[in-house]
């Protein structure tokens, strides 16, 4: 047990418990005034829900004894057994491990949210995101970082790029299959009621980013420190290139921009920060910030209706980082060698997470999104769309007077 | 009598105002507008998604006054409100058969 330890890896919990509220925010803002409070209530009743979810069972089935490499067991099943005593890392205190990975499990359901805003009941959402922890997360968590098969490979994902970014990626694609576009898609502007409370969001993401990537060593060491540091130069990198590129493509630099490069960043440097060095941390952020510019484009060409760009920021940056940290991983930052240090089969293995991760992901949440829909109903109807689903839904309305 | 709709650019609404008032034009009723016009309103780009937004802000100024007055009228609100560029607006006139008073119930001129 180590003191110094134990209270930084107490307030990067706290760091990434305010991501949510951050998400919510950011989220809330590109969403018609008419879907505000819903948007935010995706994200806001996570906190609740998915802490419920993770204290009974997920926390469980995520790190508890390795079954086939495939899911963790069942002995920390209602916390039993999770105390003061340290594990599984080695100096801080086992329920503080436990509180931090929830706050992990609290934020990736809420990202798949930005792709079925503005259509579906919340009812839904909950079961969804319910069962989603237990049949998606949890498994992807074990595999990545419970010991699970994806570690035994040897994959690299220092912060979450496979376990939160794809996955939740993943079932956004699979939600905008089975939802379909929102009425008048296409056909009428779709216009975000208020771009300040996005770019509010998108700087608490960042500041609650710190304690995301930092806080995933795990302890007050160097990994932390240089962890932290690719994180901010990443986020900054994406944020100027994203920028930059759209400038030339549109014809002006937009606020928007600006948010959405910095969280590419973010998501492109999560599987990579601590193990990379800050100049390739600088190149990840770069090239994450032009790709993601071109994953929101694809929804234009695909034709789904991925309502704030799950796809193709997370989808897209989650990939871009997952590939990259087979690239630039270093040794020397904590790492094993990846391509550019004389390791080619790392950036292979960091392929076949990858896919494996977008398969599983994808397929499970879109049995997951069928099943739902056929008994309770996934989508609103067509008026509750119309009137939003603030009234609709929760009987309440952002902005009055 | 006619009656005057100037659909302006909200900006130039102090100016016109001014030459109004200039002319001994009494009264006026101002109302915040949207609209467009040929060109159209102008476009805005989300995350490379460009949308066409067609109804912009305007000011449209409602005057009563005698016929000999329009002509005074068009000149110089068009020189007080005109910037050269699109969507600086449209004057719109309109034959008006009489005008009340309320408070006082005199009718025609007297009433402007």
């Amino acid at each position: 047990m180590n003191a110094a330890d134990t209270a930084f890896i107490l307030v990067c919990a706290a760091l990434v418990m305010f991501m949510t509220p951050g998400l919510a925010l950011f989220y809330g803002g590109l969403v018609r005034s008419k879907n505000v409070l819903s948007t935010i209530m995706h994200s806001f009743m996570l906190l609740g829900v998915a802490t419920l979810v993770w204290v009974v069972a997920g926390y469980s089935l995520s790190f508890g004894t390795d079954h086939g490499s495939l899911i963790g067991g069942l002995e920390y099943l209602f916390l039993d057994g999770v105390g003061v005593e340290p594990g599984p890392a080695p100096t801080i205190p086992h329920a503080l491990f436990m509180i931090f990975q929830c706050m992990f499990a609290v934020i990736t359901p809420a990202l798949i949210s930005g792709a079925f805003a503005e259509r579906i009941k919340f009812s839904a959402m909950v079961v969804f995101s319910i069962f989603w922890i237990l049949l998606v997360y949890a498994p992807m968590c074990h595999w990545v970082w419970g010991g699970g098969w994806m570690a035994q490979l040897g994959a690299l994902d220092f912060a979450g790029g496979a376990v939160v970014h794809m996955s939740s990626a993943a079932a956004a694609l699979a939600a905008t299959q089975v939802l379909g576009r929102r009425r008048g898609y296409g056909k009428m502007a779709f216009v975000p009621h208020n771009l300040p409370m996005t770019v509010l969001g998108a700087g608490i993401l960042w500041f609650g980013w710190f304690g995301f990537n930092a806080g995933s060593a795990l302890a007050a060491n160097g990994s932390a420190v240089m962890a932290f540091v690719t994180t901010h130069i990443a986020a900054a990198s994406a944020a100027v290139s994203w920028v930059v590129v759209e400038w030339f493509h549109s014809g002006k630099p937009t606020t928007l921009g600006a948010a959405s490069g910095a969280v590419a960043g973010l998501v492109a440097i999560t599987p990579a920060a601590g193990f990379v060095s800050p100049m390739a941390a600088c190149v990840i952020g770069l090239i994450g910030g032009v790709i993601c510019f071109g994953g929101i484009l694809l929804k234009n060409i695909f034709k789904y209706d991925d309502a704030l760009d799950v796809v193709g920021i997370h989808g897209v940056g989650g990939t871009w980082g997952a590939l990259a940290t087979g690239i630039w991983a270093s040794e020397a930052y904590g790492g094993v060698n990846g391509l550019l240090h004389g390791a080619p089969g790392q950036l292979w293995i960091q392929f076949v997470s990858v896919v494996a991760t977008w398969l599983f992901c994808y397929l499970v949440s879109l049995f997951l999104f069928k099943g739902i829909d056929l008994v309770i109903g996934l989508r609103v109807d067509s008026e509750a769309e119309q009137a939003g689903l603030d009234v609709s839904e929760h009987n309440e309305t952002a902005y009055t007077g | 009598m006619k009656k005057l709709e100037i659909i302006i650019r909200p900006f130039k609404l102090d100016e016109v105002k001014l030459a109004l008032t200039d002319l001994d034009i009494k009264g006026m009723t101002v109302t915040e507008v949207k609209g467009f016009g040929r060109q159209r309103g102008h476009k805005e780009v989300y995350r490379g998604a460009e949308y066409q937004v067609d109804f912009m802000p305007k000011v449209k100024i409602e005057v009563v006054v005698e016929d000999a007055l329009v002509k005074p009228v068009l000149d110089s609100v068009s020189k007080a409100a005109r910037t050269g560029k699109v969507g600086d607006g449209k004057i719109f006139i309109l034959p008006v058969d009489d005008v009340y008073r309320i408070r006082t119930g005199e009718m025609g001129s007297e009433a402007i």
